[in-house]
């Protein structure tokens, strides 16, 4: 009973279970035996938006609702966890050399004596980790609830998130002696003691990032496959019927925007422990059309398919933006309208369309035999070939 | 007077947008056990009424009472929980999934966010879905994808995600539009099936079909009743006659 729950709606069923195996031992296995540290916590980093484009799966691939202001709490949650690595990096000892010691430096800069009241919380880890989590959630309610119970939807809600991005980075930036300005929060070092730029720690790091962004595929999984997955799919489709079956769509759309804040905020922390700062320019704008166009090219429908999105956007980006910088927006772009117009449905889409049918090319090489056999029949003068050709396509 | 024994009663009705008053001072009661058609012309506020009190529109004044329930002050979704379902002129139902789960969607339980999260699908719940299909003719249909269905087919779908929720007063909007002679006579089947024990609101055309049906027929122009009785009297009503004939 608990394996068959395990099975159906967390693996998601036979193919479900195949994806996350084949993404797991990729991820897990693969990478980290395949690559150098460099290029491994290159790879780290860019999973730490694949929970962004997770995100995006919930609330733009089901329920319809684009958030171009995803950035907004990815930043949250990695400014929250900045914050509290900030604090323990400036010890009275390393700062001895400022006007007033044991601030963060960039405080020190801008001629603050003390640490801000919002600051003091995050001398707590568990307070953190709480911040981290719950920040971006009520910060996402509210807009949420503000929006959505006057029906705000479609394409003004887009616009109003993308703004909300802009006004956040206009006052991290405007605020330098709270929030380290342009160069965001930099030099982060160790957490309770436990330095966090070694290599050891990096490795450490890369795994637990990898098992939260499992965990995050899981739950999302286990939510989708319930009757709130298929009410979203419902209030996409039309959203009257659902309102006139009972059912308080704000309150629906509001959870779901919550909870893909609360998982872009997760992949937001685990960029700064990863990376080592955090920066207005994983907020904004850019960013968050970034992860709509890693959930686009993986497919907005697909959990698992946006993960690879993200690797291969990212790796394109590294690629490309070494080569011809300038062209590299142009090419993003261009990505993203092509991607809308021919493969609507991402690289997940284009799996299915093909992929299956790859799979099901393979196993007919395997029944070669039986093809031989059939084929005989035919020469003998009946005709089931063309039906065991149908049968191979539709039986995958 | 008293409202409460009527399941359904409208007093004062009025709507108007931007001084076109498109429902004026409306009277209108409704029984348990009624089947009640609304007709007249293009434009009289039929649709407009039943717009009214599911909560679609918001009225400028009067008085929706169903039960004890004052439905002008209800949201969409308590007007429903209060027992009223309404299907819309166009079926409105949920192409990209199957005529199961158009159902099972519509299963009144579960409607809260974490409720919907934890909602399992009960042999009870079951039995229920395959109940209601079996009796909107859809019994052999439950594993189709709702687009491939035939529009007769979809108006029956709709109709049997509202019966899954047992409401007490069911609102159909043109149920038999687009059906063929035979869909008709079954849907008419279905309706007389179904006013037992709950009051039924219908907005149709077709007159053959509401003189099948109708237990009473209340005949809206602009926005007001201009007649009402049974079938045979109010096509004998003079007012009605200029007013179908006229157009």
């Amino acid at each position: 009973m608990v394996m068959n729950f395990m099975y159906e709606r967390i693996l998601g069923g036979k193919n479900g279970a195949i994806g996350i195996a084949i993404l797991a031992v990729l991820i897990i296995i693969i990478l980290p035996l395949a690559l150098d540290l460099f290029r491994l916590n290159l790879v780290g980093k860019y999973l730490t938006y694949a929970f962004a484009a997770v995100s995006l799966v919930l609330l733009w691939g089901y329920g319809g609702i684009l958030s171009l202001g995803q950035g907004v709490f990815f930043g949250l949650g990695g400014y929250c966890m900045a914050m509290f690595l900030k604090i323990e990096a400036s010890d009275p000892v390393t700062t001895s050399i400022q006007s007033t010691p044991g601030i963060p430096d960039f405080m020190d800069w801008n001629q603050l004596t003390e640490l801000p009241w919002f600051w003091v919380p995050f001398n707590s880890f568990s307070f953190t980790i709480l911040a981290v989590l719950l920040v971006p959630t009520i910060f996402a309610f509210i807009i949420g609830f503000s929006m959505f119970k006057r029906r705000v939807g479609g394409v003004y809600f887009a616009i109003i998130t993308q703004i909300i991005a802009v006004i956040l980075t206009v006052l991290i930036v405007g605020q330098q002696g709270y929030t380290g300005g342009i160069n965001g929060i930099t030099d982060l070092k160790t957490i309770h003691g436990w330095d966090i730029r070694d290599d050891s720690s990096k490795y450490i790091l890369y795994f637990i990032n990898a098992f939260l962004l499992f965990g995050v595929i899981f739950l999302s999984r286990y939510i989708l496959t319930s009757k709130f997955g298929r009410l979203l799919l419902a209030m996409k489709d039309k959203e009257d019927r659902v309102r006139f079956s009972g059912y308080d769509v704000s309150n629906f759309k509001i959870f779901v925007f919550c909870l893909s804040a609360m998982i872009s905020a997760i992949g937001g922390a685990m960029f700064t422990l990863q990376v080592g700062f955090m920066s207005p320019s994983f907020v904004g704008i850019v960013p968050s059309i970034e992860m709509v166009i890693y959930a686009a090219v993986g497919g907005r429908m697909s959990l698992i398919g946006v993960v690879y999105g993200t690797l291969l956007v990212n790796f394109g980006k590294t690629i490309f933006s070494e080569t011809f910088p300038e062209l590299w927006l142009y090419l993003m772009g261009a990505l993203f309208i092509g991607v809308v117009m021919f493969f609507p449905n991402g690289l997940a889409g284009i799996w299915q369309k093909h992929g299956t049918k790859l799979v099901a090319c393979v196993k007919k090489m395997q029944c070669v035999s039986h093809v031989k056999a059939m084929i005989e029949t035919r020469r003998a003068g009946s005709k089931p070939a063309a039906r065991l050709n149908a049968e191979n396509v539709s039986g995958e | 007077m008293t409202n409460t024994n009527f399941v359904l009663a409208i007093e004062d009705l009025t709507v108007s947008f931007d001084g076109f008053k498109a429902v004026d001072s409306l009277n209108l009661y409704l029984d348990k056990d009624e089947l009640r058609v609304v007709i007249g012309p293009n434009g009289a506020g039929k649709t407009t009424v039943l717009d009214l009190i599911c909560g679609k529109t918001k009225s400028t004044s009067g008085s929706i009472k169903f039960k004890s329930y004052e439905l002008t002050d209800l949201a969409e979704h308590e007007i429903v929980n209060a027992g009223v379902g309404r299907k819309f002129q166009t079926p409105s139902i949920y192409e990209n999934l199957s005529v199961y789960e158009n159902l099972e969607i519509s299963f009144p339980k579960g409607r809260g966010v974490f409720g919907s999260i934890a909602f399992k699908n009960t042999p009870e719940v079951d039995a229920r879905i395959k109940e209601v299909a079996a009796e909107i003719f859809l019994g052999e249909f439950l594993d189709m994808e709702s687009a491939l269905l035939s529009h007769g087919q979809k108006q029956w779908l709709e109709i049997g995600m509202l019966l899954i929720q047992d409401p007490e007063l069911l609102m159909l909007d043109e149920p038999v539009a687009g059906m063929s002679v035979k869909e008709r006579d079954q849907t008419e089947d279905l309706l007389t099936r179904i006013c037992k024990g709950r009051s039924v609101l219908v907005i149709e055309h077709d007159m053959d079909f509401v003189a099948k049906i109708a237990h009473k027929v209340t005949v809206l122009h602009q926005g007001r009743i201009l007649a009402e009785g049974d079938m045979r009297s109010v096509q004998n009503n003079p007012d009605v006659i200029e007013v179908y004939l006229g157009h």
